[in-house]
């Protein structure tokens, strides 16, 4: 079946994705996995070794930053579908017409907003000379200005702030195709709100909150931007670390093998996530 | 908890409460950011000294206006230059994407889907150093074996073009391939019938449908490109697009200048979000 004119088009059109995915894609991390089995023994000698893996396992600072960004991720999550849920929820159920409307597009703002410029304005508003600092000195709740920045609960303000629109859009999405005579039949039965969330609505949101929580947490994991800028020099974020390799000390070898490590963490979480709610990737991601 | 199913007085003003907080919360930070860019003060801080155009129009030291303020200015044509080449690329590459996998059969499509999807879960910082790696040990093997160096796989723009464009050409094949993926057939077929080329029908009949998916992932590929970040910080050279110039600045402690310029991007990223929403809404009906 196949004529000669048809597979000049096939192969016409999958050059370009192929040149892309294997050019970009797939060589730069087989290169990154390579480099990071490398050890440099003398100047250009270099000779295949764990070692970098094995510094990782040995300083603790390695270790405890990769632990502590993927638990801060993970809570980041957590925190954001807590307050994305009912928002989505009343978004998708409870407003009607023109202001439901209203208030998914004010959910959209911040996104098209760079990640920068919403990071600075959590800056203003919490360093020490900030709007809620200087605001609470004048109610006289305090009697001097309060340095909110560089700190565990600024990184988490940032996070959260900046992944909220990925989880409630897909939440919104799946909440809006919820028929409401399900909701009813669940009070009929007897259920109170509480019986009824936990098992008509939130089940059938499960897409949802899969791909939402993956998104989020891939963003929060590999976010560099917010960590560095409202958590300052105690910070401790992995990819920072990994910027520090690379650019600072120009540690290559160490960089990629920190690099290969994050990439794994993700692959294995954004798994386990996919396995346990019983999603698949393509349906999450497109 | 749906309109028709009765609950208390109380529950519904405490959620409605929750909503507003929500919202109050969201543009909270905008809102100050834009504030702050008309503060007569040399900080973006309380208290509030009044109000000045400065910030924008100011045209010396300490208070440079951003459209007087070179080097400012410098970056944003930088990030236009970026921007513009990778969403050129993206969408030419998303539309032979687009009607590979909408269109053709063949083997090992599905597997290649799931790779087409990869770059969406790789953290940006990831795939920046991945390609900073295999662009200098390219150049680096082009040494040793020919004895020139090809300037553009060192950190510089083409490397950050390419970077940008590794990640944003997955989200465009998604945006153009689900307007592909409602095009009906037949209308192609029928020109066929009537005598048109294959690439005839494709030009007169499926691209011009397909225009508000190409100009909406333009638009989108503008913008993430012009925004990002994270993969931009890991292949710069010594031209730095506008996101790693304000960055530098933060660091630095800077004026309200930087509150200017981010009142004039969410202006603009507005104005273009709006125009993209704008731009695909026909093709819901």
């Amino acid at each position: 079946m196949a004529r000669p004119e048809r597979s000049l088009g096939l192969f016409l059109l999958m050059t370009p994705l192929l040149l892309w995915l294997v050019l970009l894609i797939l060589i730069p991390h087989l290169d990154m996995l390579l480099i990071s089995l490398q050890e440099r023994v003398a100047a250009r000698q270099y000779q295949l070794s764990m070692s970098h893996y094995l510094e990782f396992f040995t300083e603790p600072l390695y270790i405890n930053t990769f632990i502590r960004t993927a638990l801060m991720s993970l809570l980041a999550t957590g925190i954001t579908l807590l307050i994305a849920f009912p928002v989505a929820y009343y978004i998708a159920k409870m407003a009607r017409g023109r202001s439901q409307h209203l208030l998914f597009l004010l959910c959209l703002i911040p996104f098209w907003v760079s990640e920068l410029v919403r990071t600075y304005g959590w800056m203003i508003l919490l360093r020490e000379s900030g709007i809620i600092s200087q605001g609470l000195l004048w109610i006289g709740i305090t009697s001097q200005p309060l340095e909110m920045l560089y700190n565990d609960v600024a990184i988490m303000i940032g996070l959260v702030y900046g992944s909220m629109l990925f989880m409630v859009v897909p939440l919104v999405t799946t909440l809006g195709s919820l028929d409401d005579s399900l909701v009813e039949a669940g009070y009929d039965l007897g259920g109170n709100h509480w019986n009824v969330l936990r098992e008509v609505i939130i089940p059938h949101a499960a897409p949802g909150i899969t791909s939402g929580c993956i998104v989020v947490f891939m963003l929060s994991l590999g976010n560099y931007l917010t960590p560095v800028l409202l958590g300052g020099k105690s910070s401790l974020w992995f990819t920072e670390q990994i910027y520090t390799q690379f650019i600072t000390r120009f540690n290559w070898e160490q960089g990629a093998a920190l690099g290969i490590l994050l990439l794994l963490l993700s692959s294995l979480i954004v798994w386990a996530g996919l396995l346990l709610s019983g999603q698949s990737f393509r349906k999450v991601m497109s | 908890m749906i309109p028709s199913i009765p609950s208390s007085r109380l529950f519904q003003l405490t959620y409605r409460f929750y909503v507003v907080a929500f919202f109050i919360y969201l543009l909270l930070p905008l809102t100050i950011v834009i504030l702050f860019s008309f503060n007569d003060s040399l900080f973006p801080s309380l208290p509030w000294k009044g109000f000045t155009l400065d910030w924008y129009l100011g045209t010396r030291e300490p208070r440079l206006g951003i459209f007087h303020d070179s080097e400012l200015l410098e970056s944003v044509w930088t990030s236009v230059v970026v921007a513009a080449a990778t969403t050129v690329l993206s969408v030419v590459v998303s539309l032979c994407n687009a009607f590979l996998f909408e269109r053709e059969e063949f083997a090992g499509k599905n597997l290649l889907y799931l790779m087409m999807l990869v770059p969406l879960v790789i953290p940006g910082v990831i795939l920046g150093v991945s390609i900073l790696i295999f662009g200098s040990s390219l150049a680096n093997h082009i040494e040793a074996w020919w004895g020139f160096d090809i300037e553009g796989l060192r950190p510089g723009l083409p490397l950050v073009v390419l970077g940008q464009f590794a990640f944003i050409t997955t989200i465009c094949t998604l945006v153009i391939s689900a307007r592909l993926r409602k095009f009906d057939q037949s209308l192609e077929e029928a020109a066929l019938n009537l005598g048109a080329s294959r690439w005839t029908a494709i030009r007169t009949i499926t691209l011009p449908y397909l225009r508000p998916a190409l100009v909406g992932a333009a638009i989108v590929s503008f913008l993430m490109s012009f925004e990002n970040f994270n993969t931009t910080l890991m292949l710069v050279g010594s031209d730095a697009p506008l996101t790693i110039a304000m960055f530098d600045r933060l660091r630095e402690g800077s004026t309200p200048v930087i509150n200017a310029v981010s009142t004039l991007l969410m202006l603009f990223s507005g104005a273009l979000a709006m125009a993209s929403v704008f731009v695909q809404r026909p093709a819901r009906g």
